[in-house]
């Protein structure tokens, strides 16, 4: 049980600091720009899968920063010329582009890579057990991955606290109508501020593919948590976004984990009601509704805490 | 008798910072009562708390005796209060004769209603019909109400308010923006259409208020210093010392 | 049409003339729906009317939230696919107890069933609008998607519950066995849901859902709850979209997660505003546009849901009123007979455009053949001409057509602005514009 406490918890951090990866700039963005960038998540596929071509071609290490450039670019061009465009027509229409957006890109993706599940593999410099816990061995991959997070989250941080744009971005969270006057130059600080946010979507791609899968349905799959991070946490609250990442990293690997369901943790009661909803629910395990999860919290949140955890806006 | 609003020790503060500080204030009912003050002042804020846009940090309201201190805008109106805005605020796609329709779906009693067609409704039609005569707008009832000229608009705006044929009614700088000849019919307009009616008005322009308004109330830094009739408010010196003697320069 | 067109039909003065054009034009569209199958009597063309139908209730109830009411939903197919389940279920315990509830009142349950689950959720979710809400909605969706799956016993896992038309109790001797009787049923239901639904816009209720959708802080000084208003807008559009899904089910006799899931809430959303949901005839335009698309491209090409994401995009770019929006673009110059001084220009463009359109899918179905594994071999036969895929001349003339097409596209649309300003002003001269 330690064990499993263990190595969940370090999973479930991880996920977590995955997931603020792409929560932080999903923040950003919306809060500066006003866009719910609905293609976010399809950015981390697309640094998945460039990732995966460039490592076969030029390897994993050029990969891990070639990728994300190249997804921060794509990002840039989707500003430049589309979300710019769009902007006159309301934030709505915007929001409908990078939904036209996320649902093309899934299917070029597939229509270029197939629908089935890419080899991308852990490098080998970096497939070995880092330690063991108990009986289970933790891949240094992983903990790989927790670095780089962590680096960038630093890296972030520093940026914010300390430069001219990170000043910008900071007023911007707490002042979105201060956006405006920004001068002359604020199309290219969107352009930028939506390039990285995408970057930091693609290298979370690069270091997730290999060892999560890599496949056409991944933003699919992601997407809607992440919205579900950035509501929990307060639209345009970066350390809301920090600790709901946190937390429904934990809360899903922890769910995954863990096997029980109603029938084994109280067996001898069983209402034996014949097949109905009811014997649904009693046999349902904890790992089987880890998927839902973060939607149970999402409408939790909405009915007792409306703004999100650290949200201030009602907008 | 009741007052139409009393405002009684009412703060507002955003923050750390107080924009409404200890503000009282009394409107008799049928009164034209004016709130004049140099800009920050709290004007705009004194009517979104009295409209239920903003709740007081402290402080109670009363509209016809009633209190509606932390009532929710819908609510406030539904009680008899209407404000127009000092930023035009009208349903831009929709068209004018539309606009002032929906403004007195409620006072007629439709409400949510969904098993009546809206185009029979003949107490509908008819008030709707008359306040576009009162506001003149009457040959430009289909265009859609964000195609109107500026002027157009802000008579719009008043219709609108008026429509619901509330007893209290707040108008905020309706001749914002406006020609003097404009200017001048805007003024008629409010005086015909709040007869009978309470008004408050905030106004920058100190010939339509001292010329519409029965009582004057004097707003600086979130504070009424005077209150009174526009000869009392002409003669006050701390009126003049604090906001008529800017007017000079 | 909630903007256009009623303004006529509130002159007292236009009334009657109005009114008949009105009826009229319905009346049209029962006799359409009633002839159609005598017309085109093929087993696909019925499969196809009736896949039609359910997808213009499906659309219009879309469009209570979004055109209407200014909601933008990422998870309109939950009520769509909970009405197709009720209705399953409805059906097999009707046949089972052998209820007296013939086949044709069971479109009303699965309403019932989207009304219900409305209901249910609709309060905390229209609590805010915009971008929230349809987050919320998204999430909503999400998780009635993935608890369709653990639910076995109701919604029958990956599989889905099956059920058979025909046992039910029959009415005027029909069976509904037959696909042409299954599709009077669906033209019934189209008809009485979108008369419906369009009373609803003529409603009070429906006109303040207008001004909500314009200005939801304005809606709050005239008397109105905003949050309320956008409920009962919810749950209209839940009961009609339940009607939809019920529909479905009786035309597949079978209801599975799929019905709920992201992709039918994208395609309805698709249909919608491609549609132009600024119009109500805009999501039926919409509707039969996607459905003969998703029912004619699936034939055609593997990546027929690329070609939907780009038109999706380009309409969202270019022409944000969507087809209806476009149409009703010319009326005022049609009434003031300047439509002739733009139709040159249109030609002009469609040239370059067209060439641009299939450079694009030439490029499209190249990749997508050149990479595709397996398949059906490396020939694209694009208006009649043979095209390799892995020849190298192939990708020279799709890249030659993208690129010439959107130089010259650029600047003949160009001239279409110009001859556009032209018009417009002549209509505007004539009193047709405001």
């Amino acid at each position: 049980m330690l064990e499993l406490i263990v190595i969940s918890t370090l999973n479930g951090v991880l996920f977590g600091m995955l997931l603020f990866l792409l929560s932080s700039g999903l923040t950003v963005i919306f809060s500066m720009m006003g866009v719910l960038n609905f293609a976010h998540a399809s950015f981390y596929m697309l640094g998945a899968f460039f990732g995966y071509q460039l490592t076969k071609w030029i390897g994993f290490w050029p990969a891990l920063v070639l990728a994300p450039l190249l997804v921060g670019a794509v990002g840039m061009a989707v500003e430049r010329y589309g979300l710019r465009n769009t902007h006159k027509h309301g934030h709505v229409a915007e929001l409908l582009l990078t939904f036209g957006l996320a649902f093309a890109i899934e299917e070029i993706v597939s229509m270029i890579w197939g629908k089935s599940p890419m080899d991308y593999r852990i490098p080998a410099a970096l497939d070995f057990p880092a330690f063991t816990v108990f009986s289970t061995n933790y891949p240094a991959y992983k903990i790989f991955m927790l670095v780089v997070s962590v680096a960038i989250f630093v890296a972030l941080l520093i940026v914010l606290k300390r430069t001219r744009v990170g000043l910008i971005v900071q007023a911007a969270l707490t002042h979105p109508s201060m956006v405006g006057h920004l001068g002359h130059n604020v199309g290219r600080v969107f352009m930028v501020v939506f390039g990285v946010g995408s970057a930091l979507a693609g290298l979370a791609g690069v270091i997730a593919g290999p060892s999560l899968v890599t496949q056409s349905d991944m933003a699919g799959l992601l997407g809607p948590i992440l919205f579900v991070v950035i509501v929990f946490g307060g639209l345009g609250s970066l350390p809301g976004a920090f600790i709901a990442s946190l937390l429904i990293g934990l809360i899903q690997t922890f769910a995954v984990a863990l096997n029980g369901s109603l029938a084994s943790a109280f067996g001898p009661l069983d209402p034996s009601l014949g097949p109905s909803v009811l014997t649904d629910i009693w046999n349902v395990t904890i790992a089987q509704i880890a998927p839902i999860l973060p939607y149970v919290l999402l409408v939790l949140i909405l009915i007792f805490r409306p703004m999100g955890l650290l949200g201030t806006r009602e907008t | 008798m009741t007052a139409a609003i009393e405002v009684n020790a009412v703060q507002k503060h955003f923050g750390n910072v107080s924009i409404i500080r200890d503000l009282n204030l009394s409107v008799a009912k049928g009164e034209r009562h004016a709130i004049i003050g140099p800009n920050g002042a709290g004007k705009s804020t004194t009517f979104n708390l009295i409209s239920g846009h903003l709740k007081p940090s402290s402080g109670e309201i009363r509209l016809n005796g009633g209190v509606i201190s932390g009532l929710r805008p819908f609510e406030i109106n539904r009680r008899g209060l209407s404000r127009s805005f000092q930023v035009t605020n009208v349903f831009a796609r929709m068209t004018v004769w539309e606009n002032v329709r929906c403004a007195v779906l409620w006072a007629t009693g439709h409400r949510y209603a969904f098993w009546k067609n809206v185009d029979h409704l003949p107490e509908v039609k008819q008030r709707t019909a008359e306040i576009l005569d009162d506001i003149h707008l009457s040959h430009r009832r289909d265009v859609p109400a964000g195609l109107l000229t500026y002027a157009e608009q802000r008579e719009l705006e008043i219709g609108i308010t008026i429509a619901g044929g509330a007893n209290v009614i707040m108008l905020d700088e309706p001749t914002a923006g406006m020609s003097h000849a404009e200017t001048e019919r805007a003024v008629a307009l409010i005086r015909r259409l709040t007869e009978g009616r309470t008004l408050v008005i905030v106004e920058h322009d100190m010939s339509v208020v001292f010329g519409l308004a029965d009582r004057i109330s004097v707003l600086v830094y979130g504070h009424i210093i005077a209150s009174g009739t526009p000869e009392e408010i002409r003669a006050n010196p701390k009126v003049r010392e604090a906001y008529l003697g800017e007017e000079g320069h | 049409m909630s903007d256009a067109a009623t303004t006529t039909s509130d002159m007292p003065k236009e009334q009657s003339g109005s009114s008949a054009r009105f009826y009229s034009i319905w009346l049209i569209a029962a006799i359409a729906l009633i002839v159609l199958p005598l017309i085109f009597s093929s087993g696909g063309s019925l499969t196809s009317f009736s896949l039609i139908g359910i997808a213009i209730i499906f659309a219009l109830s879309y469009n209570i939230l979004l055109g209407q009411t200014g909601l933008l939903s990422f998870g309109h197919a939950v009520h769509y696919g909970l009405g197709g389940f009720i209705a399953v279920h409805a059906m097999n315990a009707v046949a089972n107890y052998n209820w007296p509830l013939p086949l044709p009142f069971i479109p009303l349950i699965g309403g019932i069933g989207g009304v219900a689950f409305a209901i249910l959720v609709g309060w905390v979710m229209t609590k805010r609008a915009g971008t929230v809400f349809a987050m919320i909605s998204l999430g909503i969706g999400e998780l009635v998607a993935s608890s369709s799956l653990i639910l076995r016993s109701m919604f029958g896992g990956e599989a889905g519950i099956t059920t058979d038309r025909t046992a039910l109790p029959h009415m005027f001797g029909w069976t509904f066995g037959p696909q042409l009787q299954v599709y009077y049923l669906i033209a019934f239901w189209v008809m009485i849901s979108a008369i419906a639904m369009y009373a609803l816009t003529r409603t009070p209720l429906g006109r303040i859902c207008n001004a909500v959708r314009d200005n939801p802080e304005r809606v709050e000084f005239i008397g109105y709850d905003p949050h309320v208003v956008r409920y009962l807008a919810y749950g209209f559009a839940g009961f009609f979209a339940g009607i939809a899904g019920g529909l479905a089910a009786i035309n597949f006799e079978i209801a599975n997660s799929a019905y709920l899931g992201a992709t039918q809430s994208g395609l309805v959303l698709f249909a919608a505003f491609i549609g132009g949901a600024a119009y109500f005839f805009g999501p039926i335009l919409g509707a039969i546009l996607v459905t003969y698309l998703q029912l004619g491209l699936t034939n055609l090409t593997t990546v027929w849901q690329l070609y939907f994401g780009i038109i999706f995009i380009g309409i969202v770019m270019f022409a944000p009123g969507g087809i209806a929006g476009l149409l009703m673009m010319h009326r005022p110059l049609i009434r003031a007979g300047s439509l002739g001084m733009v139709i040159p220009s249109y030609l002009m463009a469609a040239i370059p455009t067209l060439a641009l359109a299939l450079g694009v899918i030439l490029s499209i179905e190249t990749v997508a053949r050149y990479t595709a594994s397996e398949g059906e071999g490396n020939i694209i036969n694009l208006l009649g001409i043979p095209f390799n895929a892995t020849a190298p001349v192939t990708w020279i003339v799709a890249a030659l057509l993208v690129v010439g097409g959107f130089l010259v596209a650029r600047l003949t649309w160009r001239r279409v602005a110009e001859a556009w300003d032209r018009a417009a002003t002549v209509a505007r001269d004539r009193g047709y514009l405001a």
